[in-house]
């Protein structure tokens, strides 16, 4: 007999098959088929954060659901990295300017398993990079130029082709740039810089303009 | 009448209905309709879409993003309320520790079910597709077929409201003239994806789904829809007015609070209650089918989860429709000397033969998508296009490695963002600053996705049972799940696999899944798709099956099950406008033969 304390957890080889197929959202009709970034354990009591009945008539902020547990410093290090990563251009404003930093506290203050496995490298990474900061250039990242974040940045940016003393640190880069995007991208000014123009209503849909279908070479199809 | 309380319950009802999703939706409905007194117990709390639904609330006005977490699956903003492939306080269990062999359960504890959150992809079942035994020798025949349930796909599809086309495809019915709503119009991904699937012979059409593209005609379809009741006709009309035409924006998984969607919360339950012939007791967890000394049911037992208490309603017909798993459990929990395997449970077939869909996702990347002119495609808050199986001639010359069909769900990119990078790592590698906001910008919208959505033939591994020793919070015994897939289905996911590889390619786009050696390595999980159907069939022979072609159990005549139990296969068409049609029929029966005095 099988209590269910007893039976295993969804695989790995599952979950990243699920990774493979959609990281992106999809506009499916059925859902059933989008991937989740965690491991669900059918049948089972699943962990406590905003419940499977959160009131959804409002809007919520950081901190209304779980204490937001990052230091000031942590805090500091989080927005000079976060607008490293997104700043303000021609393309919109800065991270912090949309409160990614705020979001980044969240999420790695969350009582989830995915978040609390990011939490995992986000935290010492950026102990990382303060510590080599100051082994580099006597500073914190947050009082560093432009110039000297991204000699930092330019040896962890991107894990295959970090030397091996930079595997981690490039792992945690990885991470957190994924985190700050996610953030940066749910915002208005993300949808104006990546271009997304939903959400709005419409008294009729007229699927792509024309532009978009010459240069696909497509016809309308739906009359 | 209204919701009520378990208090307030009448002293009798003409039927009991329990669930209130699909089935449940429109059993009440056509009753009501009908001058049937009835009452219907929920599980799920109350739930009030006018207010509760989160129309245009940002990803970024919701906890992390809104990103899918254990306690909301598809999302913080999802319609979804304490559901999930796990409910608090309602554990299953698996009889197998393999994973291959276990069964995803997903349920809504709410009223109206998985209906605020489905998919509304509504296609009718084809002629083949009542007769599967009849073409491969494989599964069951229905007792019925394509002719039986026409009319009442119809009368479905008219009062719930589904858009698309007739095509005039094989097995693929088109619906009479002017009962669908005008298609939407394509969008990049979709009308890109048609353009390169005619290369390889795939027929990339609009699809079928229940959301107005236009308001419904209530001057005119109540009349058909209830020819000789001019109060139905008054209720449906009003009704239909409270609809409005759906405005091109909002995922519609989030629920519709202009009702431009179908969901039974929005559809089916407002007029029944308009009737005033329907009470609705939410947080009514039904244990078991009272049954009289004589055989038939009397009414239903249910444990009032704000207070744990007992509570009984008394009905002279007792309908389930508390989805394929929910329906079983009740049935083989009622046991007495009668029916000492659970109730209707002469043939010992309840709970066997529970099916899925065949559930396989291959995802690309296609660079003519990259940099496209910045436009709204939220369209219809779902699909637009789909491709109905093709291959029917190929598969009866025995050119394939697997028995049964799939249609191909299909989308882009260019939802609403935020939550998770919207950029897999891997192409804009190390890029960061003013260089990674150009590579997102130029990246976003250019992935696609292919989903098999297949036939699963009833196998006689796949089915759910008591288990002996874990009960729920409730103290109801709940289910063991057992599962298990046929070369079939293996098969199907391996050649959806390739097709889907084979479509990208065309359209010069790279996979983005892994190889795919075995149907193992692609296949969903059982239950993952959600379209649990099966568990008490209907058939032609009573011992043989549980229910007859009404979907009234054989052994207990005042006894029907109104989801997907009764199902004797599940066609690749998404289960629920069968559901629907089904249970709209079986509720003209129930009034026909209550008239004749015979239940
Ligand atoms: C992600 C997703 C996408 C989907 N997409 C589609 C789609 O595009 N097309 C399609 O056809 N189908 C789709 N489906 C499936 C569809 O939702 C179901 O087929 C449909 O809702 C079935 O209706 P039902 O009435 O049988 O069950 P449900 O809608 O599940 O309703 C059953 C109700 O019974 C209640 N209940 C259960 N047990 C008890 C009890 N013991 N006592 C009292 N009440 C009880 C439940 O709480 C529930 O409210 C989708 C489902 C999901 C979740
Ligand atoms: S897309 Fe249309 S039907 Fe769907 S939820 Fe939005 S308004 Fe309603």
């Amino acid at each position: 007999m099988e209590t269910p304390e007893k039976f295993p957890r969804i695989s790995r080889r599952v979950l990243l098959k699920w990774f493979a197929t959609a990281t992106t959202a999809m506009t499916m009709g059925d859902m059933a088929s989008i991937s989740f970034g965690f491991t669900p354990t059918p049948g089972k009591e699943v962990p406590k954060g905003y419940g499977q009945d959160p009131d959804l008539s409002q809007y919520y902020n950081p901190g209304d659901f779980w204490p937001l547990t990052l230091t000031p410093e942590q805090r500091k290090t989080v927005t000079a990295l976060a607008d490293l990563i997104l700043p303000e251009d021609h393309l919109g404003p800065a991270a912090s300017a949309v409160r990614v930093p705020d979001f980044i506290d969240e999420w790695v203050s969350a009582p989830y398993p995915d978040q609390m496995d990011d939490a995992k490298v986000v935290i010492p990474g950026l102990k990382w990079l303060e510590d080599e900061s100051k082994k580099r250039f006597k500073k914190d990242f947050s009082s560093l130029n432009e110039k000297q974040k991204r000699a930092i940045c330019d040896d962890i940016c991107w894990p295959p082709d970090a030397k091996p003393e930079f595997k981690q640190a490039a792992n945690f880069f990885s991470r957190f740039r994924n985190i700050a995007v996610g953030a940066y991208y749910g915002t208005p000014e993300g949808w104006k810089a990546i271009g997304y123009e939903g959400n709005v209503p419409l008294m009729s849909f007229d699927g792509p303009p024309q532009e978009v279908l010459d240069k696909l070479g497509v016809t309308q199809t739906v009359k | 009448m209204p919701i009520i309380t378990s208090d307030q319950v009448q002293p009798e009802y003409d039927v009991a209905i329990v669930g209130s999703g699909a089935g449940g939706g429109q059993m009440a409905y056509t009753l009501t309709q009908a001058g049937f007194k009835c009452v219907m117990l929920e599980s799920g709390r109350s739930y009030n879409p006018d207010t509760e639904t989160a129309m245009f609330q940002r990803n970024d006005q919701g906890p992390l993003g809104s990103v899918s977490t254990p306690e909301k699956m598809f999302g913080f903003w999802d319609a979804t309320v304490n559901g999930g492939w796990s409910v608090p306080g309602e554990p299953y269990t698996q009889a197998s520790n393999k994973e291959e062999e276990q069964f995803w359960w997903w349920r809504a504890r709410m009223m109206g079910g998985r209906t605020n959150h489905w998919g509304r992809i509504s296609l009718r079942n084809g002629e083949y597709d009542f007769k599967p035994y009849s073409r491969d020798g494989l599964g069951f025949d229905w007792p019925i077929g394509y002719k039986d349930v026409k009319d009442y796909y119809t009368k479905v599809e008219m009062l719930i409201g589904v858009y698309g086309t007739n095509e005039g495809l094989e097995n693929t019915p088109d619906s009479p003239k002017g009962v669908l709503l005008p298609a939407p119009k394509g969008r990049a991904a979709e009308l890109y994806s048609q353009k390169h699937g005619k290369k390889l012979g795939i027929p990339i059409i609009p699809i079928h789904r229940a959301v107005l593209t236009k308001t419904l005609d209530a001057d005119n379809i109540p009349k058909k829809l209830h020819p000789k009741n001019k109060r139905a006709q008054k209720i449906l009309a009003e009704a239909m007015r409270g609809r409005a035409a759906c405005f091109w924006a909002t995922p519609c998984g989030r629920g519709c609070n202009i009702r431009a969607n179908y969901q039974s919360t929005t559809v089916h339950l407002p007029p029944a209650l308009a009737t005033g012939n329907l009470d609705i007791i939410p947080d009514a967890h039904v244990r078991e089918v009272l049954i009289g000394k004589d055989g038939k049911a009397t009414g239903v037992l249910f444990i009032n989860k704000k207070n744990r208490s007992e509570g009984r309603v008394k009905a002279k017909i007792v309908v389930l429709a508390a989805s394929s798993g929910e329906t079983v459990r009740i049935m083989l929990n009622t046991k007495n000397a009668q029916s000492p395997n659970g109730l209707a449970n002469s043939s010992g077939l309840v709970g066997k033969y529970i099916m899925d869909t065949v559930g396989a996702s291959v995802g690309g990347h296609v660079p003519a998508l990259e940099n496209l002119p910045p436009h709204n495609e939220d369209g219809a808050g779902g699909s637009h296009f789909y491709a109905p199986w093709w291959l029917y001639k190929e598969q009866h010359a025995g050119k394939l490695n697997f028995a049964r069909g799939y249609h191909i769900e299909m989308g882009g990119s260019r939802g609403m963002p935020g939550g998770r990078n919207p950029v897999p790592s891997d192409f804009v590698k190390g890029a960061y600053g003013t260089k990674f906001k150009e590579e997102a910008r130029r990246y976003y919208g250019s992935f696609v996705g292919y989903s098999c959505r297949g036939e699963m033939i009833p196998n006689e591994g796949s089915f759910a049972e008591i288990d002996p020793t874990v009960k729920d919070d409730y103290g109801v015994p709940v289910l063991r799940w057992h599962w298990k897939w046929s070369d079939h289905e293996l098969n199907m996911a391996v050649h959806a696999a390739q097709t889907f590889s084979a479509l990208i390619e065309a359209m010069g786009g790279t996979v983005r899944s892994k190889k795919v050696k075995t149907g193992h390595d692609i296949i969903e999980p059982g239950g993952k798709i959600i379209h649990e159907v099966g568990g008490a069939l209907m058939g032609a022979d009573p011992k043989k099956s549980v229910c007859n072609k009404w979907n009234q159990t054989w052994d207990v005549k005042n006894l029907f099950l109104c989801d997907g139990t009764p199902f004797p296969s599940n066609a690749d068409k998404n289960p629920t406008l069968t559901i629907m049609a089904l249970a709209w029929r079986a509720a003209d029966h129930i009034i026909e033969e209550a008239r004749k005095g015979n239940i």
